[in-house]
């Protein structure tokens, strides 16, 4: 690492003791340059932490009026209603809602295909065909999510709306016979159905957030010395049973940490998720209702939004915030066990 | 006759050089008696030509020759015109040799000469690289372990192997690492595998040293007791085989000094093929010794005698630390 | 106790065969998709694309030939911008971050970058509209402009490029730094001069790969610039006062998000190809850059 030891850099800029005087003036001069060009870079790095602040400074001015007349019950409060009798209502719950269960749903299908990957690449192919594998996440992972929004609202919708939609019809009837009706309305859906919704979301998120968990999850595996490998095949294991033994428990923590990473990423994640889940702000139990998640009501609302629905959106901006972070450093603290970082969410 | 395979410690066969011969009794016999031994006859007949390697017909016997055990020996591992290599680089060159039971045999030779690879090959591990070939037989009593019909996974649970470093799993208590092989077999938990863990650990010299813990992690020992405890998580699946890569390199002297005591001790059970580097360490443990340079398979003999009469020049040279 | 040797080890080989059946399934799901999404790119995206579709204005929704000439052209005015943004600034962080690491504004630093790099784009984009875009309260009182949208992408590209060029720098071997100080070079000139230049290839990869991930992104532009259906303001004495900069911008994402949510045929027909277009567009820098660091520096890159 080519860092200079600070004290080291601090004797630098400082006039050097022993010179004889004829080089003085010289060496003054150009610790003088020196000292000039370090001031102008720390001012310039002084900016991040400035612009973090104004970033919080600004979220929480914003937020505050909403803040104060709402207080905490606003984390609670499940109306979004201009309207409301006593004034505007606003509250986040629906949106929290939306955003945790997209997330986590998206996650809970992604995460064992991904590793599933993440292993087939690891342990089972070599050469040509991983690196097409390869190249084909690339893609996947390229592809900007104004682009997945419009695949999910032109093709996957219609094509939920067409084929599972009356199956999944069928199996509510039963779930309805089996726990009495209204109880599990998990596949629930009244009118015409036109395939855009939560479950639509979870599905588009879904696939948005695999190749991150490949990729990490493949640096985790790689990053196990393969003495570990040799030593299970040596103890007569099959390929199953190895990568069992010796390659996914030292992996585990920066597997988990890719989840986690993926996590953050469909938790802010807002295009795709705002073409295909429908702009309900309500909280419905069905994967099959339109819903909203904080980033899709900001993109709806933020532009015609004023005064206290303002406020609130903020409040909402500010929600999402903290949970996003909370879950990038917990992400950032497993990965960097393994001295993986990753650049890009 | 003298049946002692060890060289004395009075002798260090570094100062060996060609044509001398070791001072002390013990070792040095009147011409008259060699010729009992039909072995040293033809040593004696024509001691400067390059010896082949010890081959035998596959049935099972071997001459008594000098320094090795009178009674029969079997042959335990028949290596066969083996070859092997990465991509298109052959490391390997027609291997020939018989590994005896119940013995250690080293293989030793300087960087590249091929001797990971070939103890590689025993096991099948080698062909795990990707790019890697091999060719030839290796018979392990009489069957070739290269048999279309020969499940890699089965035959590698009847030879063991340890590595050069220490590699314990690491999210493995010491119990479950000596367990592994055997979970793996389908042994469940149970009073059976605690006494077959005791047994490993016990008969790895590691037993006493871990007993009070051995529900904690398998990484929290010292070099020379993973080591230790990757020996006994090899023989807890009681293969017939133990591979040594290496066992002691990573390894101080200490500790390699009790590994290579093990290994004394398990030759009473186990045909343990040592790979090493270590010239000492061959004439220490060893058998019988082969020298392996540049792929080839250059003498192997008794270590005795391959220390003290070399048959061929380039053994006499990497012995005497020529080269190497 | 133990299971009978045979059919446990024809147990063990079964399950085995099943896992890396079930692995190569879980490949074709994330295949399929990949299919899909190209399948339906290309087929519906070909049909917009023309010459005239790249290079012509937006005409209004019945009236054929529009194009979105003007919309790759602001995304790329918008791109440029953001890196003049974040280029300086990364450049900086990577230079203190390697020059004074272990100092304490060193170490608050990289963690407020990474604070930085979990901000949803959403919020980057709201964030910017108030303090650069609104005409009232604290703000820069721009209103919607490509500056808006450069500045808001700079804070998305910031973290990665100098992480990027932080990784570049340091890849530097401590010899090349002794070697310029011991020909008596000042120590800017060292950095400046000829550590940055060693790293610049590095640092350059790590750009284009920034811009491409942040060139798809529509969400910090949705408040900050808003759209436009003509070519920026390109007579003289608007590009002297950079009047551009100071007015709203189309950008293809944003023509792509408003177009899907259109009621016309051929408004949506545009936004299939405005899709197909951002796609090569950000396919062919990252894929590119890439294949150019493989090919140049084999195997070593940073993982972006």
């Amino acid at each position: 690492m080519t860092t200079l030891n600070p004290n080291v850099a601090a004797v630098l800029d400082q006039a050097p003791s022993p010179p004889p005087p004829s080089a003085l003036a010289r060496a003054a001069q150009r610790n003088r340059g020196d000292r000039w060009f370090f001031r102008v870079v720390t001012a310039a790095v002084w900016l991040v932490p400035l612009l973090v602040i104004v970033f919080l400074g600004v979220l929480l001015v914003s937020a505050w009026p909403a803040m104060r007349k709402f207080g905490f019950g606003f984390v609670l409060s499940k109306s979004w209603d201009a309207n409301a009798e006593g004034g505007e209502a606003y509250g986040a719950l629906p949106f929290i809602y939306g955003t945790l269960v997209s997330a986590f749903f998206a996650l809970l299908l992604a995460a064992p295909v991904g590793i599933g990957v993440a292993t087939f690449l690891s342990e089972v192919v070599r050469g040509k065909l991983r690196s097409v594998i390869a190249f084909l996440l690339e893609i996947l992972a390229t592809i900007p999510s104004v682009v997945y929004g419009m695949w999910g609202m032109f093709v996957l919708a219609p094509f939920i709306a067409r084929h599972a939609q009356p199956q999944l019809k069928i199996v509510q009837t039963h779930l309805d016979q089996w726990f009495g009706k209204g109880n599990v309305p998990i596949f629930q859906f009244r009118g015409f159905p036109n395939g855009l919704g939560l479950g639509t979301a979870i599905l588009v998120l879904a696939v948005m957030i695999l190749p991150l968990i490949v990729s990490i999850s493949l640096d985790a595996m790689r990053a196990v010395p393969t003495s570990y490998r040799e030593a299970a095949l040596g103890l007569g294991a099959t390929r199953w049973e190895m990568i069992r033994i010796a390659v996914l428990p030292p992996a585990r923590s920066g597997i988990f940490g890719a989840c986690i990473l993926a996590l953050g990423r469909a938790l802010g994640e807002t295009m795709a998720v705002t073409m295909v889940i429908g702009n309900d702000s309500s909280i419905h139990w069905s994967f099959l209702r339109q819903a909203n998640t904080i980033s899709s009501i900001i993109a709806n609302e933020y532009g015609e939004a004023a005064d206290l629905k303002l406020a609130s959106l903020m409040e909402l901006a500010l929600i999402l915030f903290v949970m996003t972070l909370g879950v990038n450093l917990i992400a950032r603290y497993l990965t960097g066990k393994l001295g993986i970082k990753p650049a890009v969410k | 006759m003298k049946t002692s395979t060890r060289i004395p410690s009075d002798i260090d066969p570094l100062q060996l050089s060609i044509g001398e011969e070791p001072m002390t009794a013990p070792h040095q016999r009147p011409p008259s008696t060699q010729a009992a031994s039909p072995d040293s006859q033809a040593a004696t007949a024509a001691p400067q030509q390059p010896r082949l390697p010890l081959t035998v017909a596959p049935s099972t016997r071997m001459p008594p020759s000098r320094g090795v055990p009178t009674e029969p020996l079997e042959t335990r591992i028949a290596v066969r015109n083996l070859e092997a290599g990465y991509a298109n680089h052959k490391v390997l060159k027609s291997i020939n040799m018989d590994v005896p039971p119940r013995s250690v045999t080293a293989i030793m030779g300087p960087s590249g000469c091929g001797k990971s690879t070939f103890i590689r090959c025993i096991n099948r591990l080698h062909e795990e690289t990707p790019g890697a070939w091999s060719r030839g037989e290796v018979m392990l009593d009489g069957q070739d372990l290269f048999h279309p019909s020969i499940d890699p996974v089965d035959m590698r649970r009847k030879i063991g192997m340890v590595f050069q470093r220490p590699n314990p799993f690491p999210t493995f208590t010491i119990y479950e690492n000596v367990a592994a092989g055997l979970r793996l077999n389908g042994w469940r938990r149970g009073v059976m595998l605690d006494e077959r863990v005791e047994k490993s650990l016990r008969r790895a010299a590691l037993w006493e040293e871990v007993k009070d813990r051995l529900h904690t992690a398998g990484t929290g020992l010292s070099g020379g007791q993973q080591q230790r405890l990757c020996i006994a998580r090899a023989i807890a699946v009681e293969p017939e085989i133990l591979l040594a890569d290496e066992p002691a390199s990573a390894l101080d002297p200490v500790a390699t000094e009790r590994v290579e005591e093990l290994l004394l001790d398990l030759k009473k059970d186990y045909t343990i093929l040592l790979v090493t580097h270590n010239i000492q360490q061959a004439a220490r443990v060893a058998d019988r010794t082969a020298f392996f340079l540049l792929g080839d398979l250059i003498e192997y003999g008794p270590t005795n005698d391959l220390f003290t009469k070399p048959k061929d020049s380039r053994t006499d040279a990497f012995i005497s630390g020529r080269f190497g | 106790m133990t299971k009978h040797p045979t059919n446990h080890a024809n147990y063990r080989r079964w399950k085995n065969r099943v896992v890396q059946g079930v692995m190569i399934v879980m490949v074709a799901i994330c295949i399929v998709p990949l299919v899909a999404l190209m399948w339906t790119l290309l087929s519906q995206g070909l049909n917009s694309v023309s010459f005239a579709f790249l290079t012509h204005l937006p005409k209004p929704p019945g009236e054929t030939g529009g194009g979105l000439g003007n919309a790759i052209l602001g995304s790329l005015l918008i791109l440029l911008f953001a890196a003049v943004f974040a280029v300086p600034l990364g450049l900086a962080l990577g230079i203190y971050l390697t020059q004074r690491d272990g100092t304490r504004l060193a170490s608050f630093s990289r963690m407020l970058l990474d604070v930085l790099s979990g901000i949803p784009a959403i919020i980057v984009g709201v964030f910017i509209y108030a303090i650069v875009v609104r005409k009232t309260g604290f703000s820069l009182h721009l209103g919607f402009s490509t500056l808006a949208g450069s500045l808001a992408l700079a804070m998305i590209m910031l973290p990665i490029f100098a992480r990027a060029t932080e990784e570049a720098l340091k890849a530097i071997p401590r010899t090349v730094d002794e070697a310029g100080l011991g020909l008596g070079l000042p120590r800017r000139t060292v950095i400046v001069r000829i550590l940055v230049r060693a790293a610049m290839p590095s640092i350059l990869t790590g750009l284009f790969l920034a811009l491409a991930r942040v060139g798809g992104e529509a969400a910090p532009l949705l408040f900050t610039t808003q759209r436009s259906d003509f070519w920026p303001s390109h007579g003289v004495t608007d590009l002297a006062t950079l009047k551009p900069l100071l007015e709203p911008v189309a950008s293809l994402p944003l023509v792509i998000f408003e177009y899907s949510k259109s009621p016309y045929e051929d408004w949506k027909a545009q936004a299939w190809g405005a899709s197909l277009v951002l796609v090569v567009l950000v396919l062919a820098i990252r894929l590119s850059t890439k294949a150019f660091t493989a090919w140049r520096y084999g195997g070593q890159g940073t993982h972006v």
